[in-house]
């Protein structure tokens, strides 16, 4: 009997899409039983929405003031308590869950599995490794509580469902004072979010300054698009680095995905080959970027984009 | 002695394309050039400087490992660390194994600082550091891109999806570290000769008391499903007229 326990990401007002997305996940497991976790600091409406999820079957609230902060040190021990009685814990490989479920798998004295992108059975499961250069098939032990992450360019959320009861929870566990919140400053803007934006338009090295990255930005905007950018046009300053997209930034997976003057890094591909359609606009004819193209126009960026971003206007494409 | 321990991993040089092996049993990393994991070396620099500000005496990096993992661990030295320790245990041992062996070595060693990547970019789980803490019962503080000591605490910032957020954190902590930290130093020969008469102490897992034993069965390694060829376009009318064809523009 499969019991699965998905911890829901949130930023103390709603929830997260991840959470849907995790869901929809330990759909595959055929559970029994599919409860949420929402561990928050006042955060009734968050629960109210998990309960609307369709096939969640229980949502458990652990309302408290020291949960207002997703602090891993704080949550893990609360989410271990939780976890008894069930069979697979989840939470999304986000930055929130890569941080969290690695500390609760071991409070577990189990290994963990990051990134599922297949559930083969309820307890083997596919991962990426190498960059996604492969995928390897994972047996997890049937004894052993299994604790995973899931990869979320590989799950759409599920939509909405009859609303499940929500049971509010309150644990007896001892919480460290060792970590404290000092402060958090988002980056975002008036542009989509990254991680779900249905289209994205990524800049690479050969944009050359940050004044010039300004144009991939012009043409996010004309396709109302998020940003993103390579690692190459980040640690050249040329952009913020949470627009990083790859293996060890973020992986996503948009329906329009438009790369300009990236040269396609096995780490970049990574991170974007779950786009529905890939557009590469780039000088070098060989860059590896064309492979996973399926859109390609070899040309000078600085006359093709703002050529672009022209026909766009006037086609009132966004 | 405020000490800082840095745990790295041997890897794949991350300019290598690793395939996956025919039978599809693994990886062929045979005779591939071989490196301190990335993310890692920057948790040398980052262990470096903090001990070259004076909030620390001391760094000890350490690897848990086949024989030839020292390599990387005297790369290590030559960059400055003070010494070094091999877990003696076969390549590939799983991450609670790790953050069991790393959490006997930061108790014997008194640590008040360990670093380490976020992720090893082979197996790409990024859950030791995560691990150790909750093991060693004390904080963590992942994908740090600033770290700032002050007395017994560190103020360390993170990279996280939505931005950046700041956690103070009491020593000893775990801290993983993330791509922006730092640059790492190039290791000149002077140093590399230097290191050849560090210390490099050898370890077993049983005199660790760390059950290693692996809890996942990997199989059927195989590459990524390949996506169909796509199309060259000659000019941006073209580019435009094949978008709207996919229903990309809708």
């Amino acid at each position: 009997m499969t019991r699965a326990l998905v911890v829901a990401e949130h930023d103390g007002r709603r929830l997260d899409a991840a959470t849907a997305k995790c869901v929809r996940c330990a759909l595959d497991l055929q559970p029994e039983t599919l409860v949420v976790a929402v561990l928050a600091h006042e955060g009734g409406e968050i629960a109210a929405q998990a309960a609307r999820l369709a096939g969640v079957t229980e949502v458990v609230l652990v309302d408290a003031p020291h949960n207002a902060r997703p602090l891993a040190a704080v949550l893990a021990p609360q989410i271990a308590s939780l976890a008894s009685g069930f069979t697979h814990v989840l939470g999304p490989a986000s930055t929130f869950g890569k941080d969290l479920l690695p500390r609760v798998a071991a409070l577990m004295g189990v290994g963990q599995i990051s990134d599922v992108q297949g559930v083969l059975g309820p307890h083997r499961f596919q991962r990426p490794l190498y960059a996604g250069n492969a995928l390897v098939t994972v047996d997890a032990n049937p004894e052993r509580l299994v604790v995973a992450t899931v990869r979320l360019a590989s799950y759409p959320g599920v939509g909405e469902g009859p609303q499940a009861p929500v049971r509010a929870q309150a644990l007896e566990v001892a919480l460290p004072s060792h970590t404290r919140f000092v402060e958090r400053r988002a980056s975002g803007g008036a542009r989509p979010d990254l991680m779900t934006a249905r289209r994205v338009v990524s800049g690479g090295r050969a944009l050359g300054s940050a004044e010039a990255f300004m144009l991939v930005a012009e043409l996010a905007d004309a396709l109302g698009a998020a940003l993103g950018a390579s690692r190459a046009a980040v640690d050249a300053g040329f952009c913020a680095n949470d627009l990083q997209v790859g293996q060890t930034g973020k992986i996503i997976a948009p329906e329009l995905y438009v790369a300009v003057g990236i040269s396609g890094a096995i780490q970049h591909l990574t991170g974007i080959k779950d786009a529905r359609t890939i557009v590469a606009i780039n000088k070098d004819p060989d860059a590896p970027i064309f492979e996973v193209a399926d859109i390609g126009l070899v040309a000078d960026l600085f006359q093709a984009v703002p050529e672009l971003i022209r026909e766009l206007r006037e086609r009132g494409a966004s | 002695m405020r000490r800082i321990v840095v745990a790295i991993k041997r890897v794949v040089d991350f300019n290598v394309r690793v395939r996956v092996k025919p039978d599809g049993s693994g990886m062929a990393t045979e005779g591939l050039k071989m490196s301190i994991n990335p993310f890692d070396e920057i948790a040398i620099e980052a262990g470096l400087r903090l001990k070259e500000s004076g909030a620390f005496e001391e760094v000890v990096i350490v690897t848990a490992g086949p024989s030839e993992a020292e390599q990387q661990l005297r790369t290590g030295l030559a960059m400055g660390a003070d010494r070094a320790l091999r877990v003696d245990a076969p390549a590939g041992l799983e991450p609670l194994a790790v953050a069991r062996a790393l959490r006997a070595i930061a108790l014997r060693e008194h640590a008040d600082l360990v670093l380490l990547g976020k992720q090893a970019i082979d197996d790409d789980h990024g859950q030791t550091g995560q691990m150790l803490a909750a093991l060693w019962d004390r904080p963590q503080a992942t994908f740090a891109s600033k770290i700032e000591i002050a007395g017994n605490a560190a103020t360390v910032t993170r990279e996280i999806d939505s931005g950046l957020e700041t956690l103070e954190v009491d020593l000893p902590a775990v801290v993983t570290t993330d791509l922006r930290l730092n640059q790492p130093r190039y290791v000149k020969l002077p140093e590399i000769l230097k290191a050849k008469s560090k210390p490099l102490a050898v370890v077993r897992l049983d005199e660790l008391g760390v059950d290693a034993a692996p809890q996942f069965v990997l199989h059927d390694f195989a590459p990524p499903p390949a996506r169909p060829p796509g199309v060259r376009v000659n000019d941006v009318a073209e580019l435009v007229a094949a978008l709207q064809a996919r229903g990309a523009l809708s």
